[in-house]
C-alpha cells in the first residue's frame, strides 16, 4: 500500500462517510449487547427473580427462558450487522477504493 | 522421503488405538466385557480412518507456510463459521456443560450466555479489522504499527500460556472419556490423544484441521439433536414436563433454578467469570487464527454470523441434554456406583446417549466427543506452533531473515514438543475439573491477548511500551491468581488456605492490564511512541477498507 493511496483515501469524503456510518452502527449495536449483558448478570445474581416461574404451577423459570432468548438475540444481532455491512457499507467501500486507486 | 515417513506414522497411528485398547484390556480385566464397546470402537476407528484420509489429502495440498497456517485463505464464510463453532464446541462445552446442569442446574445457563455474548461484540468491533490487518497470527495485527520484537514476544507468551491451559483441560477430558468407555488405562488414553494430535497437525496443517473441525461440528450438532429429540420423547415433547421432573430429581431440588454458591455468592466471582467467558474468545489464538483462513472481510463477518448461530443452538441443546439427564440418567440405578454417577459428573451426556439411544448412539456420541477433543487440541497445537515458529523464531530471534523451509521445520518441532508437554500435563492434572480449567484459560486470554489486540486496533494512543508492560502485568497477575488461588494452591499443592481467595480472577487481571496499558502509553514520550501513534492513521485506513490486505489463494 503506497502512502499516497492511503492519503487520498483519508482525504476522500466517502471514507469519512464510511467511518461515520459504520462506526456509529457498530457502536450502537455494541452498547445494546452490553446493556443486555449487564442486565443479565444483575438478574442472575437475584435468586428470587432468576428462579421465578413463568406461570403458576409451571416449573419453567424466567432465568432459563431469558438465558435461551439471549442466545437467539445474539444470532439476530450478528445477522443485522452482517446484512448492513456486507451490503450498504461494502458498496461505499468498493466505490471508495475504485475512486482513489488511479 | 517425507511422504514415506508420513505414511509410516499414519500406519502407526491407525494401529495405536487397537494396540492400546488391547493393552488396557489386559490390565483391567473384566470391566470392558460389555458388547457396547465393540460398536463404540468401530465408530471410533471409522472416524479416525476418515479424518486421517483428510489429513493425507491435505498434506498433498499443503505446500507453503500460507497453506499450513491459514489453509491458503480459501475457506468460505459458511465453512469457516462451522470451523469456528467447532473450535468453540469443545469437550468441556459439551461434556462439562451438560454435567454442570446435571449437578448444579442453571449455572450452565450463566455459562452459555457468557460464552455467546462475546461473539456479536467480536463481530462489531474486531472481526473485519482483524482480517484486514493480519496474515497468520493475531500478533501480526497487534504488532502492525508497534515495534515487532517486544509485541511479538508478548503475544507469543500470551498465546502459549492460553494454549497450554486449554490443552490441559482437553487432555483430561479425553483421558477420562476413554477410560470410562474402554476401561483403557488413563495414561494410554492421554498418550494416544497426544500422538493423534501431533499427526493431524504435522501433516495436514490448517487445511486438515479446518476440515476435521467442519465434519466434527456437523456430527456433534447432528448427534446432540438426535439425542435431544429421543430424550424429549420421554416427556411428550413438553419442556414444562422436563423442567418439572428436573426440579424433582435434581440434587439441589428447586434450588437448581438459582445460581449455585460457587458462582453466584459474591459479585467479584460472578463478574470475573462472566468477563472471562465474554472477552476470552477474542483472545483465543486458535479461534483468532480462523479469521485469516477466509478471503476477505465480507467472509470474515459471515463466519461470525454462522458461528454465533451454530454455537447458540448447540449451547441450548447442551443445556437441554443436561436437564434431560437429571431425570433420565439421575433416576436410573444402572448408571450409578456407590450412589455416584459412573465416570463422574462430566459423563452425564454420555450416559444419556446410552439411555435414549442404546449402544449405537453411545458409540456414536463417544466417537464424536473424542473427535471433538482431538480436533480442538489440533487447533490449539497449531496455534501454539505458529506462535513459536512465526512470531518467536522468525520475527523475534531472526528478525524475518528466515526461509519458509526453516520456519516450517521449527513449527513442526514445536508441534511435537507441545504434544509431549500436553501429555505430561494431562497426566499431572488428572483430577482437575475440565469446565473449570477452561474458564481459567479463557480468563488468561481475556487478560493478556484481548486487551492488547483490542487497544491496538481501536486506540490511537497505544504505544509499544504500554502494550508490552501492561500485557505482561495482565499475564503475570492472571497466572499468579490461578496458582495462588483455590484451584492450584489448595487442590494441587495441598496448602490449607489459598493466598488469593477467589476462584475467578478476570476482573482484577483484565482491569489491571487495561489500566496499566493506558497508563504506560500516555506517559510514554519516547521516539518509538511517536512512530506508534503516527502509524495509526495508516493502519486505520487498511483496517477499515481492507486496502492492501493479503488476498486468498484458491484451491
Amino acid at each position: 500500500m503506497s502512502a499516497t493511496t492511503s492519503d487520498r483515501i483519508v482525504a476522500h469524503p466517502k471514507y469519512q462517510e464510511l467511518l461515520r456510518k459504520r462506526n456509529r452502527f457498530s457502536l450502537l449495536l455494541s452498547v445494546i449487547v452490553l446493556i443486555v449483558c449487564v442486565s443479565f448478570v444483575a438478574f442472575a445474581m437475584d435468586p428470587v427473580a432468576f428462579s421465578a416461574r413463568i406461570a403458576e404451577g409451571s416449573a419453567i423459570s424466567w432465568g432459563i427462558v431469558i438465558g435461551f432468548s439471549i442466545e437467539v438475540f445474539c444470532f439476530i444481532m450478528t445477522g443485522i450487522y452482517v446484512w448492513r455491512a456486507n451490503g450498504e457499507f461494502d458498496a461505499i467501500n468498493r466505490a471508495l477504493i475504485k475512486e482513489t486507486s488511479q | 522421503m517425507n511422504r514415506l515417513f508420513s505414511l509410516a506414522v499414519l500406519a502407526v497411528m491407525l494401529a495405536l488405538p487397537t494396540v492400546a485398547w488391547a493393552a488396557g484390556d489386559a490390565i483391567t480385566g473384566e470391566v470392558q466385557k460389555q458388547p457396547l464397546n465393540v460398536i463404540a470402537i468401530a465408530m471410533f476407528l471409522l472416524f479416525i480412518c476418515g479424518t486421517m484420509g483428510i489429513t493425507y489429502w491435505a498434506s498433498k495440498k499443503t505446500t507453503s507456510s500460507n497453506d499450513f497456517y491459514t489453509a491458503g485463505g480459501g475457506i468460505s464464510g459458511f465453512q469457516n463459521g462451522l470451523a469456528i463453532a467447532g473450535d468453540y464446541m469443545s469437550a468441556a462445552a459439551f461434556l462439562g456443560l451438560s454435567g454442570m446442569v446435571y449437578m448444579k442446574g442453571v449455572d450452565g445457563v450463566f455459562y452459555i450466555v457468557g460464552w455467546t455474548v462475546g461473539w456479536p461484540l467480536i463481530l462489531f468491533l474486531i472481526a473485519e479489522r482483524l482480517r484486514n490487518l493480519g496474515k497468520f497470527t493475531f500478533a501480526d495485527v497487534a504488532s502492525y504499527r508497534l515495534a515487532q520484537t517486544p509485541i511479538r514476544s508478548l503475544a507469543a507468551s500470551g498465546a502459549l500460556a492460553v494454549v497450554i491451559f486449554y490443552l490441559i483441560a482437553q487432555m483430561v477430558g479425553a483421558g477420562k472419556l476413554i477410560q470410562l468407555l474402554f476401561g483403557m488405562d488413563y495414561a494410554y488414553a492421554v498418550v494416544m490423544v497426544g500422538v493423534l494430535m501431533v499427526g493431524y497437525v504435522l501433516f495436514g496443517g490448517m487445511l486438515a484441521t479446518t476440515w476435521v473441525q467442519i465434519i466434527k461440528a456437523c456430527l456433534l450438532l447432528g448427534g446432540c439433536t438426535i439425542m435431544m429429540i429421543l430424550g424429549l420423547v420421554y416427556f411428550n415433547f413438553d419442556f414444562g414436563q422436563v423442567m418439572q421432573a428436573a426440579v424433582a430429581n435434581s440434587p439441589r431440588k428447586a434450588e437448581m433454578l438459582t445460581l449455585s454458591p460457587s458462582i453466584g455468592s459474591d459479585w467479584f466471582t460472578s463478574i470475573s467469570l462472566f468477563l472471562a467467558l465474554m472477552c476470552g474468545p477474542a483472545g483465543l489464538p486458535h479461534v483468532l487464527m480462523r479469521f485469516f483462513t477466509v478471503p476477505d472481510a465480507k467472509e470474515a463477518r459471515k463466519s461470525v454470523f454462522y458461528a454465533t448461530g451454530f454455537v447458540g443452538y448447540f449451547f441450548i441443546v447442551a443445556v437441554t441434554l443436561g436437564l434431560l439427564a437429571v431425570t433420565l440418567v439421575g433416576t436410573d440405578p444402572s448408571f450409578m456406583e456407590n450412589g455416584k454417577l459412573i465416570g463422574g459428573v462430566n459423563m452425564a451426556a454420555i450416559h444419556l446417549a446410552n439411555k435414549v439411544g442404546g449402544n449405537v448412539l453411545l458409540g456414536f456420541i463417544s466417537a464424536v466427543a473424542f473427535a471433538t477433543i482431538l480436533a480442538v487440541v489440533s487447533g490449539l497445537a497449531l496455534a501454539g506452533a505458529s506462535a513459536v515458529s512465526h512470531d518467536l523464531f522468525a520475527q523475534v530471534f531472526f528478525r524475518g531473515r528466515t526461509t519458509e523451509r526453516q520456519e516450517m521445520l521449527v513449527s513442526r518441532t514445536a508441534v511435537v514438543t507441545l504434544g509431549v508437554l500436553a501429555v505430561i500435563l494431562g497426566l499431572l492434572f488428572e483430577s482437575q475439573n475440565i469446565a473449570f480449567m477452561v474458564s481459567l484459560a479463557f480468563g488468561l486470554a481475556a487478560s493478556v491477548n484481548f486487551p492488547v489486540l483490542f487497544l491496538s486496533i481501536l486506540w490511537k494512543g497505544l504505544t509499544t511500551r504500554g502494550a508490552f508492560i501492561g500485557g505482561f502485568i495482565g499475564l503475570i497477575t492472571a497466572v499468579a491468581c490461578v496458582v495462588l488461588g483455590p484451584a492450584v494452591w489448595v487442590q494441587v499443592l495441598h496448602f490449607e488456605h489459598p493466598i488469593f481467595p477467589f476462584e475467578q480472577y478476570t476482573l482484577l487481571s483484565m482491569g489491571l492490564a487495561f489500566v496499566s496499558i493506558w497508563f504506560f502509553s500516555i506517559t510514554d514520550n519516547s521516539e518509538r511512541a511517536k512512530i506508534d501513534r503516527e502509524g495509526y492513521a495508516h493502519q486505520r485506513v487498511r483496517s477499515e477498507t481492507g486496502l492492501g490486505a493479503a488476498g486468498a489463494s484458491a484451491h
